[in-house]
């Protein structure tokens, strides 16, 4: 609960007040480790924050001279929601499945692109069957909340199983009818010999912040959309 | 042996229990000096009660059925209780009615999240006092008690609950793309919000307008800045902001000018209020540590219809607040 003991606590006095100077920088980025890790690095060496040090320890997870704390992609709406980062990157399919997190989405950084989808085994429709035959799916997924939430909203019943591992398993050996998952590529889907049958969302990575350093650290907040914006192409 | 309690909730000891009672007791000496007195309202309330003041009871989590049958709810917040309160037992008081409480609130929490069930709440409520001047008294009251708490870095931030939706009147909005955008922007989503401003039909300033307005804060210059956005086309919100111009401007020739943020992104999700809404923050704590707002229509749905408002903080909150003021100091 207690917020972050880095940075000056007043805002600062006028815009730049991000830059990284001689200074600690003002506000605390969480960036997450995993795929979306090296696009966000080079976004930030282009708004001149120093990522060499994040680049060569992967497992140091906090760099507090560039203001950076790194983590799972999942955790980062945790560590932005309590104060302990200031701002953080994160992926939309991350944000969709905590939606009570009291946290500002204020960017839509455009990289990290991917579909959260419904997929099942090539060739048949157990979904179509078990809906028509037993009145309810089952589906697989690490994404529950989505998933509930889709199935819910398109009106039909589904049972959802929660899976830690290597989602595309489950339809295979008979556990589930159906899986929810993030694909990018659909390399992984061919290979496992699912085909897409639904969308969801898209998603990318998104830009949010803590809403208590929204208001404190506001232009620090403001110069780092700003500067983000002009750094993502659309 | 060990044996547990609810989730969100936990037992206080008597260290810390004992500066919690240093902390209220200065709150509360700035409450009774300023002519507050302190009330006590039941834990339990009719739901058909609580469902008077706000459809949703306030979020109000907890129900059990008394031994007739009858409805029980825990209160979510203390607002509600008190207007039903000021009806029942001050049905012809003269105004204004300056009241003060220390409560426990009870609010449903995700399993795991971390939050608190039970909140300890102090607050305040004036009423009979119309805008201005009765946000001025309360919130400037509220940080001149924070200050007596041992807070020195705590700050303010004010808008208009009521600013975004005259804004979508006034242009036309229609009724399912208004409620999907006050959705984003209770959600503070305000990617989904540009997205989905992208797709109506507008002018490009009228656009720009609405995506700008949840993204202005900072000091009276943002007042301003709304203005030159919003064009002279747009009377309803201007005057709303007109409002809140007098309401800053009362509370900065006071000692609190210096811990005033203009918000017009800020939106309370709670359905009473009407008019001006707050929020409380600390450096040292990742949450809003209070709240609160104006709620002219609540009385008169209990049958005595006065212009109110008020303000609370959480003292857990408030109490990290003071032990990293402390720390540094």
């Amino acid at each position: 609960m207690t917020g972050s003991a880095h940075g000056p606590d007043e805002p600062p006095a006028g815009r730049g007040g991000a830059r990284l100077a001689a200074e600690r920088p003002e506000l605390v980025i969480a960036v997450p480790r995993g795929a979306l890790l090296g696009d966000t690095l080079d976004v930030l060496d282009r708004l001149g924050i120093d990522t060499a040090e994040v680049r060569e320890n992967d497992r140091r997870l906090l760099f507090a001279e560039a203001g950076i704390v790194t983590m799972r992609p999942s955790d980062v709406p945790t560590y932005v929601e309590h104060g302990a980062a200031d701002v953080g990157i994160t992926g939309k399919d991350v944000l969709l499945e905590q939606p009570d997190r009291e946290v500002y989405e204020l960017l839509d950084l455009h990289y990290g692109h991917c579909r959260m989808i419904v997929a099942q085994p090539e060739g048949a429709d157990p979904l179509e069957r078990s809906m028509r035959r037993l009145g309810a799916v089952r589906v697989a997924t690490k994404y529950p909340r989505i998933a509930r939430g889709h199935f819910a909203a398109t009106g039909r019943q589904a049972e959802i199983v929660e899976v830690k591992g290597s989602v595309e398993l489950a339809p295979l050996t008979g556990l589930v009818d159906a899986i929810v998952d993030l694909t990018a590529s659909g390399r992984t889907l061919a290979e496992n010999r699912l085909a897409e049958r639904e969308e969801i969302a898209v998603c990318t990575a998104r830009l949010i912040a803590n809403p208590v350093a929204h208001k404190l650290k506001a232009a620090a907040v403001d110069d780092l959309v700003a500067r983000l914006r002009a750094a993502v192409p659309r | 042996m060990i044996h547990r309690t609810p989730a969100g909730t936990r037992d206080v000891l008597p260290d810390e229990m004992r500066e919690l009672r240093g902390l209220s007791s200065r709150l509360r000496a700035t409450f009774e000096e300023a002519g507050y007195g302190e009330v006590r309202t039941p834990s339990v309330e009719y739901e058909d009660v609580l469902r008077r003041g706000d459809e949703r009871s306030a979020g109000a989590g907890y129900r059990v059925f008394d031994e007739r049958g009858e409805v029980l709810v825990l209160r979510s917040d203390m607002t509600i209780p008190i207007a039903r309160m000021v009806a029942s037992r001050f049905p012809e008081a003269p105004t204004p009615l300056r009241l003060s409480y220390f409560a426990h609130a009870y609010r449903a929490v995700e399993p795991q999240s971390g939050r608190p069930r039970e909140v300890l709440q102090a607050g305040i409520e004036l009423i009979g006092v119309p805008a201005p001047d009765g946000e001025a008294e309360v919130v400037g009251l509220m940080l001149s008690g924070l200050e007596r708490a041992g807070l020195g870095r705590h700050r303010v931030a004010i808008g208009d609950g009521s600013l975004y939706r005259t804004l979508l009147d006034h242009l036309g909005v229609g009724l399912e793309p208004r409620t999907a955008l006050l959705e984003r922007l209770t959600r503070r989503d305000l990617v989904g919000l540009e997205t989905l401003l992208a797709r109506l039909d507008l002018d490009a300033s009228e656009r720009e307008a609405l995506a700008v307005l949840p993204t202005l804060r900072g000091g009276r210059e943002v007042i301003e800045t709304a203005r030159r956005a919003l064009g002279e086309g747009l009377a309803p919100a201007v005057e709303a902001l007109d409002r809140l111009t007098g309401c800053v401007e009362m509370l900065a020739g006071g000692h609190a000018a210096e811990r005033v943020i203009v918000d017009l992104g800020l939106v309370r999700d709670l359905g009473y209020y009407t008019g001006a809404v707050f929020e409380l923050y600390d450096p040292a704590v990742g949450f809003a540590i209070g709240g609160g707002g104006r709620y002219d229509e609540l009385l008169g749905r209990f049958g005595r219809a006065l212009p109110a408002c008020g303000i609370v903080v959480d003292l857990h909150r408030v109490h990290v607040a003071q032990a990293e003021e402390e720390r540094l100091a």
